[in-house]
């Protein structure tokens, strides 16, 4: 049976990870590509670059990145991050990327997911969804990192984007991100069950029972952490194993512990 | 060896071709790996290699839009029997027909439709994308590959799957609400729905059974 996925994302600005991986001996926790083999060699099950650089043109050190991991790593890589065009994510996928995820532009022109989706198919485009609780079970979606809001219904907005062509949802609790507090779990649910393809949760894991919530109750298809697996709190194999604990089905190809 | 990986407008090669070299340099097996659209590096290649992702159609046209290139896929794998091996869509293309969106001819080798995935169960997500084993009979590009529910898993990402007509052309199917296609082999043809260039252990054993294949 198909397996829940666990997913780390390093944040990556101009060309360096900004929270240095530390969970293993690394030479250099400053390079994707080494943070990446790690993670790779630790069992996890994709992995996600967020291109942080603040300014587009040093965007060509993410590509060099993500052909530098491409050449070296052998699974499933998704890069967002500041994909505006259908240039954007050409240039991705080019360099390697398996998936790329669309954010503020799908915000402001719906009909590039539309157009990604045509030209690229839906398996390789992410719609990341950055939403805020704005009401009883009503979430509105968020750009500028949470600042600005755009009057979108999260829900709704996921299913639009759904019939437009995306594969896959990266959800984040804007109230839930970076408190260790656990995802958003009525968001979550509310907007797994209103779509037909999978959705990762991202925002608010602290400890490894909210990544069992997250798919248990959020109805998640996969999980999405940082800090807490960069600075060595729990390793991927924790976080599978209480997965596994709990009923939920992972891949355990042999992973190291 | 000389294995040309069909480089048609489909996609990045650069991971595909790195994991042959990989699984190559891991079992000292000495293989200059080219990607290549030209008709006549795939006519002089030992293995060839048909990857694929996006819509079957523009595959399709992808692959006709190289002259002399499908008329070499047929003289060389069909007529010539040399070792094919078709990845996604690429494996798809191997079917009679692709029925995504419209209905456009494949490669007509496999015997079969390219058909959209409609699992039982509802809560069950399209992609079927992510991480599953297979079941699988014996193969030669699956020997020493643990398969079964506690065996190793493959990397899928599609929401299309090959529907064969004869039982005997699938070597592997995975489970998602019913059986999927996951391997389809005849003679020296074969075709994976998932990645075996992201499907680390799996996947590097796959292509290195692929590249000492005699078939």
């Amino acid at each position: 049976m198909l397996k829940s996925r666990v997913i780390p994302c390093l944040d990556v600005k101009d060309g360096r990870v900004v929270k240095g991986v530390n969970f293993v001996d690394l030479v250099d926790a400053g390079d994707p590509v080494e943070s990446a083999l790690a993670y790779d060699a630790a069992g996890a099950d994709e992995l996600c670059f967020l291109d942080i650089t603040a300014s587009h043109e040093r965007r060509g050190t993410m590509l060099d990145v993500v052909r530098r991991t491409a050449a070296a790593c052998f699974m499933p890589l998704t890069v967002g991050g500041g994909v505006r065009s259908l240039d954007d994510i050409l240039a991705l996928l080019l360099a390697g990327a398996d998936k790329t995820s669309i954010m503020t532009a799908a915000v402001h022109d719906r009909d590039l997911v539309r157009r990604a989706a045509e030209k690229f198919g839906s398996q390789c485009i992410v719609v990341a969804i950055d939403a805020k609780k704005v009401g009883d079970g009503r979430w509105e979606i968020f750009t500028h990192g949470g600042r600005r809001p755009t009057g979108l219904d999260a829900v709704a907005y996921a299913r639009e984007v759904t019939s437009l062509g995306a594969g896959e949802i990266l959800l984040t609790s804007m109230d839930r991100d970076g408190t260790k507090s656990g995802f958003d779990l009525e968001l979550t649910r509310a907007i797994a069950d209103a779509v037909t393809i999978p959705v990762v949760a991202s925002g608010g894991v602290g400890t490894l029972q909210h990544m069992v919530e997250g798919i248990r109750d959020g109805h998640a298809s996969a999980v999405l952490a940082a800090s807490i697996f960069h600075f060595g709190t729990f390793s991927i194999h924790q976080a599978k194993q209480a997965m596994q604990n709990a009923g939920l089905a992972v891949r355990m190809d042999g992973d190291a512990a | 060896m000389k294995v040309a990986i069909i480089d048609y407008g489909s996609g990045n090669l650069h991971s595909a071709a790195k994991a042959f070299e990989r699984a190559a340099r891991d079992n000292a097996i000495s293989a200059t790996i080219a990607v290549s659209a030209d008709p006549d590096v795939v006519r002089k290649a030992d293995r060839i290699v048909l990857p694929g992702v996006g819509a079957f159609a523009d595959c399709r046209r992808g692959l006709d839009a190289v002259p002399g290139l499908v008329d070499v896929l047929n003289e060389t794998v069909m007529a010539g029997g040399r070792p094919f091996l078709g990845i996604c869509v690429g494996m798809q293309l191997m079917a009679t027909r692709g029925l995504e969106h419209v209905t456009t001819p494949g490669l007509g080798w496999i015997d079969g439709d390219v058909v959209v995935i409609t699992p039982d169960d509802p809560r069950l997500k399209i992609p079927h994308m992510g991480w599953n084993t297979l079941n699988a009979r014996p193969h030669k590009l699956l020997d020493g590959i643990t398969t079964g529910p506690a065996g190793l898993h493959a990397y899928f990402v599609h929401s299309y799957q090959l529907a064969a007509r004869h039982g005997q052309d699938v070597i592997a199917t995975t489970d998602y609400g019913s059986a999927l296609t996951a391997m389809v082999a005849r003679d020296n043809i074969a075709g994976t729905q998932f990645h075996p260039e992201k499907s680390q252990k799996l996947g590097l054993g796959l292509i290195a059974n692929f590249l000492r294949w005699s078939p």
